[in-house]
C-alpha cells in the first residue's frame, strides 16, 4: 500500500512536471484580455489540433503588433486536452472559471464540441469552432466558423452529378457522429435526386483503421459495374494516409473512380506521395492554392512565424483567420468583453476571408463562405476546378432529414432560439 | 517470321519519308488546332481535344501527352501554346509540334494549361485511338485498353486495322476483347458476331467483363440466342470471379497476418520470453518508422541515385537504433521492475506517452513521409488475383525475420544463453552466464525487432507519434492468442487472426469484424488460457 501511495504521488509529480515544462511561457501582465486556445497538443488529434494553436499564437502576436483590443493587450491561453474529450470539458472550465477568458478558439473532433458545450452553456463563455462538421446543433455561446453540410458535402456531390457524371456512391467514413450524419443527409439527398438504393454503398471504418486492402478491391469492383462510380469520403484522420496510399498501389486512378474527401487538406496530404492521387478531389472552403493577395499575405506570414518556408496551410486555419478577425470586430463594437453583449454584437459582423470576398456571421451563429472543389496535383496542393459563384449560408438543420427539416436558429432578440420548429410555432425541437 | 518484320521495316521506311515530306505542311494543318488547346475553359480544351483526336496524325502523340503531363503553357505575349521544362526559376520553352527551341521565359511569362478529370479521361480516349499502331508494344496494350473502356464504335475501322498487323499475342488477345466490346454495345450487329463476341469476354472473365455480359442479357431487342449464350458466359464469369475472391481474401489474410506478426514478434521476445509486460512496444516500432524516415531523408539529401535502395539501408539502423533505446530502457526501468508485473505495465506506459511526446517535440505532430521505392510501388496481376508489390514484399519480409530469429534464437550460443536465463536464471548464472547482460541483449532484441517491423510499417501506415499506439493491442492479442513463449504460436496466431479479419470483413464490415475478433479471443483464452500453443513442462512454473 505504502509502495503504491509513492508510486502515485512520484506520478502525480512527474505530471506536475511535465505541466510546467509544456505549459505556455506567457508573461502575467496585469491589464490584459485573455483569449484561450482549446486544441490537444497530445494525443492523436495533435497531428491537426497543434497547427491550428500556432495560427492562434500567430493571430494574437499580430493583433497585439497593432495595439491590441480596446487599448488592451491579449494574451494568450494555451490548455493540452490531450485528445481526451472528458478532458476537454474539464480544460474548458479551467479557462472559463479560473483564467476567466474572454473567448476560447478550440475544438476539433464533433465528440469533444459536444463534450464542451455543457460548460459553455453553464458559464456563458464563448466558443469559435473551427472544423467543417455534420450539423443539427446550434448553441447561443458557439460560433461555427467551419462548414455545415450544404457548404461542403451537398455541392461535392453536386460537382460529381454534373461534372462527372457520377450514378453509383461509395460513402466511406469512420464509425463516428460526423461521417454517421453526413452520410444520413448525403444518402438522403441522393436519393432524392433518383439515385436507387442499390448504387449506394456505405462503409465504415474504426479510428486509425490501416488495412485498406478488402475496402479499396470491394470499391473496385462496386465500380467496375459499367456505371460511372465515384467516392465520397468521410474518413478522418489517421486512417486517410494508408487509405490513400493502398488506393495508389492497387491503381484506382480518379479518371476512373474519382474520390472527393472532406477531412483531407494540404496538412493530411504531407505525408503521401500524391503522384497516384493526382486528380482526387477534395471539397472545402479555402485551398493554400486560391490566388488572392489577401491569401499570399497570409502565407507569407504563416511560413515566416513557423520559420518554415515549406509549412501548409489548410481550411481549419482560414476559419480560426475569420474567427479571431470577427471577434476582435465584436469587441471593438461592443466596446467590452463581456459574453453577453459580445455574443449579441457579433451577429452581422463582416470579415474579409482569404479567398477574396467577404464572410458574414449568421444570425444561427454560422458563416457565410464559398464552396472550392480541388483536385489533388502533384506537388501535394489543390488546384481548383470549381467555385460557388457567391457565398453560402451555413445551414445548421438539414432540410434533407425528417426530424430537422422544420427546425431554423435565430440567436437575434425576439426569438432567440437555436432550435425553432416552423410547423409547431415553438422554440425547442430536438437538440440543444 | 522474317519476312514479317521485312516487311515491318519496309512500311517503316515508307512511314518515315512520308512523314519527313509531309510533316512541313501537316505542322501548319495541326498549329492552330494545338492553339485552340490554351483557348479558355475546360470545356473549350477537350473540344480541342477531340478536333486533334480526329486528325490522325501521329505528330499529335506528343502534344497530347504532354498535356497530360501538365507540361504544356500558353505564352501570354501571343497566346502561343508551348511546351515547358522548368528550369532554374523559369521555362525552357519548346514547340510542342517538332520539338523546336523557343528560348526561356520567367514564370509571369506563361500560364499552365490546367486540366482536371474528365480532360484526363478525354485524352487517354484519344490516345487509345492515335496509339493503336505504335512501335512500342506498352503503348499499343495502353491503347487497346482504353479502347476497351471507352468502347467507341467510331474506332472499330482503326482497330480492325492494327488487329490485322498485330504480332504480339498479348497485345492482339486485349485487341480482340476491345472488338468483341465494341461489338457487343454497338447497334446493329450481327447474331453471330455477338456471339463470338460473347466467347471472347467470358474467356476475359474479370469484373468488367461481367458488367458487359450483364448489359448484353438484359438489353432490350436481343435475340433469345445472344441472351442465353450472355445468361451462360455471365454464369461462368460470376463462378470463377468468386473463386478467385476467395483467394484474394486468402492473400489479404495472408498480408495482414505478414504485418500483425511483425508487429507482435517483437513482443514474443519481450513479452514471451522474457514475461515483461512492455506497453512501450508500439513506441519501439515508431522510432523505427522513424529511423526508417530519417534514412531517407539523409539518402534524398546526399545520395539522390541510392532512393531505391534506402529502405534497404534503413533495415539494420532501425534494427540497431530501436535495440538500443530498449537496452536503454531496460537498463534504466525495466530491470528494477522485474517480478512486479503491476509496476512494469504502469513505468513501461508511462514510458510510451514520454516517446511519444518527445518524438512529437523533435519532429513535429504532422505525418512524415517515406517515400516507396521503385520496386516496393504499384501491383501486378496474377490470373484473378491483384497483388500489390509493398504487401507481397512486407509478407517476406515478416517471414525473413520470423526465420533468422528462430535460429538465432535455436543454434546460436546467444540464443542459448537466453532460453537457459529465462528457463533457470540461478543455474544460468551458476553456469557463468552473466544474466543481468542477457537480460538487456533480451530485451534490446525484441526491440530492434519491433524496429524492423517500423521499416515495413512505414511503407503502409502514417509515420506519425501515434503509429504504435495503433499495434500495440493487436500484438498482445496474438501472443496471446498463439501462446506466450512460443515464436511457432505468435507465427500461427498472427496469420490466424489476420485470415479470420479478412474473411469476416466483407460480410461483418470492418467495425464488426473487430468486435468478433475480440469476443473469439475472449472465449477463447476462457478455454484454454495459455493460448494455442501452450508450454508445457517446468518452464512455465517457473
Amino acid at each position: 500500500m505504502l509502495k503504491t501511495t509513492r508510486t502515485l504521488a512520484a506520478a502525480a509529480g512527474l505530471a506536475m512536471l511535465a505541466a510546467s515544462v509544456f505549459a505556455p511561457a506567457v508573461a502575467r501582465a496585469q491589464d490584459t484580455i485573455k483569449v484561450g486556445i482549446l486544441h490537444s497538443l497530445s494525443g492523436t488529434m495533435a497531428i491537426s489540433e497543434t497547427t491550428l494553436k500556432d495560427v492562434m499564437l500567430m493571430l494574437i502576436e499580430e493583433q497585439n503588433k497593432k495595439g491590441g483590443v480596446l487599448g488592451k493587450k491579449l494574451e494568450p491561453v494555451v490548455v493540452d486536452p490531450a485528445s481526451n474529450w472528458p478532458l476537454f470539458a474539464e480544460k474548458a472550465r479551467e479557462l472559463l472559471s479560473k483564467d476567466k477568458v474572454a473567448a476560447v478558439f478550440g475544438c476539433w473532433t464533433s465528440v469533444s464540441r459536444k463534450s464542451v458545450l455543457p460548460v459553455f452553456e453553464e458559464l456563458n463563455g464563448i466558443l469559435f469552432y473551427p472544423v467543417q462538421y455534420e450539423g443539427e446543433e446550434s448553441s447561443r455561446n458557439v460560433f461555427y466558423t467551419g462548414a455545415a453540410p450544404n457548404q461542403q458535402a451537398i455541392p461535392a456531390v453536386d460537382y460529381l452529378l454534373a461534372n462527372e457524371k457520377v450514378e453509383r456512391w461509395v460513402l466511406a467514413g469512420t464509425d463516428y457522429v460526423y461521417p454517421r450524419t453526413t452520410n444520413k443527409i448525403l444518402e438522403a439527398y441522393l436519393k432524392g435526386k433518383g439515385v436507387k438504393a442499390e448504387d449506394i454503398m456505405v462503409n465504415y471504418t474504426p479510428f486509425g483503421h490501416s488495412d485498406w486492402q478488402s475496402i479499396v478491391s470491394d470499391i473496385k469492383k462496386f465500380g467496375s459495374a459499367g456505371k460511372k462510380t465515384a467516392v465520397v469520403s468521410t474518413i478522418n484522420g489517421d486512417a486517410n494516409v494508408p487509405f490513400y496510399k493502398e488506393l495508389g498501389n492497387q491503381g484506382v486512378k480518379a479518371q476512373d473512380i474519382p474520390v472527393v474527401a472532406f477531412s483531407v487538406g494540404e496538412e493530411e496530404l504531407a505525408g503521401v506521395d500524391t503522384k497516384p492521387l493526382l486528380g482526387h478531389l477534395a471539397a472545402w472552403n479555402y485551398f493554400q492554392s486560391v490566388d488572392t493577395p489577401e491569401n499570399a499575405d497570409f502565407i507569407k506570414k504563416w511560413q515566416a512565424f513557423t520559420k518554415n518556408p515549406k509549412r501548409v496551410t489548410n481550411d481549419p486555419m482560414e476559419a480560426h483567420v475569420i474567427g479571431f478577425n470577427m471577434w476582435v470586430k465584436a469587441v471593438e463594437k461592443a466596446g467590452t468583453v463581456a459574453s453577453d453583449a459580445v455574443i449579441d454584437s457579433l451577429i452581422g459582423v463582416t470579415v474579409p476571408n482569404l479567398s477574396g470576398g467577404y464572410s458574414a456571421m449568421m444570425p444561427n451563429h454560422h458563416i457565410s463562405k464559398p464552396v472550392l472543389i480541388g483536385e489533388v496535383q502533384e506537388n501535394g496542393q489543390f488546384e481548383i476546378v470549381s467555385q460557388t459563384p457567391g457565398l453560402v449560408v451555413g445551414d445548421e438543420w438539414s432540410d434533407f432529414l425528417p426530424d430537422s427539416k422544420s427546425l431554423i436558429s435565430d440567436w437575434r432578440a425576439p426569438m432567440s432560439c437555436g432550435n425553432f420548429n416552423t410547423a409547431t410555432g415553438k422554440c425547442g425541437g430536438k437538440g440543444s | 517470321m522474317p519476312r514479317a518484320l521485312r516487311l515491318w521495316a519496309a512500311m517503316l521506311l515508307v512511314v518515315a519519308a512520308t512523314a519527313a515530306t509531309l510533316s512541313g505542311a501537316l505542322a501548319a494543318d495541326l498549329k492552330p488546332l494545338v492553339r485552340n488547346l490554351g483557348a479558355g475553359g475546360f470545356a473549350d480544351t477537350e473540344a480541342a481535344i477531340a478536333a486533334l483526336a480526329q486528325t490522325g496524325d501521329p505528330a499529335v502523340v506528343p502534344v497530347l501527352q504532354a498535356l497530360e503531363a501538365g507540361d504544356l503553357y500558353v505564352r501570354k505575349e501571343d497566346r502561343e501554346v508551348v511546351r515547358g521544362s522548368a528550369s532554374n526559376g523559369g521555362y525552357t520553352l519548346t514547340d510542342p509540334l517538332g520539338g523546336a527551341a523557343l528560348g526561356e521565359a520567367g514564370r509571369g511569362a506563361v500560364d499552365k494549361i490546367r486540366i482536371n478529370n474528365s480532360l484526363r479521361r478525354a485524352i487517354s480516349a484519344a490516345l487509345g485511338s492515335l496509339t493503336l499502331m505504335s512501335p512500342d508494344a506498352g503503348a499499343r496494350r495502353a491503347a487497346a485498353d482504353s479502347v476497351f473502356k471507352t468502347r467507341n464504335p467510331d474506332g472499330l475501322a482503326a482497330l480492325e486495322t492494327a488487329l490485322g498487323r498485330e504480332n504480339d499475342p498479348a497485345v492482339r488477345s486485349i485487341m480482340e476483347q476491345a472488338r468483341a466490346a465494341i461489338l457487343l454495345t454497338a447497334a446493329g450487329t450481327p447474331d453471330a458476331d455477338r456471339l463470338g463476341a460473347i466467347e471472347t469476354i467470358r474467356a476475359r472473365g474479370d469484373q468488367e467483363s461481367l458488367a458487359l455480359l450483364n448489359a448484353v442479357r438484359s438489353a432490350e431487342g436481343a435475340s433469345a440466342a445472344v441472351r442465353a449464350a450472355a445468361d451462360k458466359a455471365f454464369e461462368a464469369v460470376e463462378m470463377r470471379l468468386s473463386l478467385w475472391g476467395m483467394a484474394q481474401n486468402l492473400w489479404y489474410g495472408l498480408s495482414l497476418g505478414s504485418v500483425l506478426l511483425l508487429a507482435a514478434i517483437g513482443l514474443a521476445v519481450t513479452f514471451g520470453v522474457m514475461g515483461v509486460i512492455n506497453m512501450a512496444h508500439g513506441e519501439m516500432v515508431m522510432i523505427g518508422a522513424y529511423a526508417t524516415f530519417l534514412v531517407q531523408d539523409a539518402i534524398r539529401t546526399y545520395a539522390p541515385g541510392l532512393f531505391d535502395a534506402s529502405i534497404l539501408i534503413a533495415i539494420p539502423v532501425a534494427f540497431l537504433v530501436s535495440g538500443a533505446v530498449g537496452v536503454l530502457i531496460e537498463r534504466t526501468v525495466i530491470r528494477w521492475l522485474y517480478g512486479r508485473p503491476l509496476e512494469t505495465l504502469l513505468a513501461t506506459w508511462g514510458l510510451s506517452l514520454v516517446l511519444q511526446q518527445a518524438v512529437r517535440s523533435i519532429f513535429g505532430p504532422t505525418n512524415r513521409e517515406v517515400g516507396a521505392p521503385s520496386w516496393m510501388s504499384g501491383s501486378f496481376e496474377l490470373g484473378g488475383l491483384v497483388i500489390t508489390h509493398g504487401r507481397l514484399w512486407i509478407v517476406i519480409f515478416a517471414f525473413l525475420v520470423f526465420g533468422l530469429l528462430l535460429v538465432a534464437l535455436k543454434r546460436t550460443w546467444f540464443g542459448l544463453a537466453i532460453r537457459a536465463v529465462t528457463q533457470n536464471r540461478n543455474m544460468a548464472s551458476a553456469m557463468g552466464i552473466r544474466t543481468a547482460r542477457m537480460d538487456a541483449l533480451t530485451f534490446g532484441l525484441g526491440s530492434g525487432i519491433a524496429g524492423l517491423a517500423g521499416v515495413a510499417l512505414s511503407q503502409i501506415d502514417n509515420v506519425s507519434p501515434n503509429l504504435g499506439q495503433s499495434y500495440i493491442i493487436d500484438s498482445f492479442m496474438v501472443v496471446v492468442f498463439g501462446g506466450v513463449g512460443n515464436l511457432w504460436g505468435t507465427l500461427v496466431g498472427a496469420l490466424a487472426l489476420g485470415t479470420v479479419n479478412k474473411f469476416l470483413e466483407p460480410y461483418a464490415g470492418a467495425v464488426l469484424g473487430k468486435i468478433l475478433v475480440l469476443i473469439f479471443i475472449i472465449l477463447f483464452i476462457q478455454r484454454r488460457p495459455r493460448g494455442l500453443f501452450a508450454l508445457k513442462g517446468r518452464a512455465v512454473e517457473a
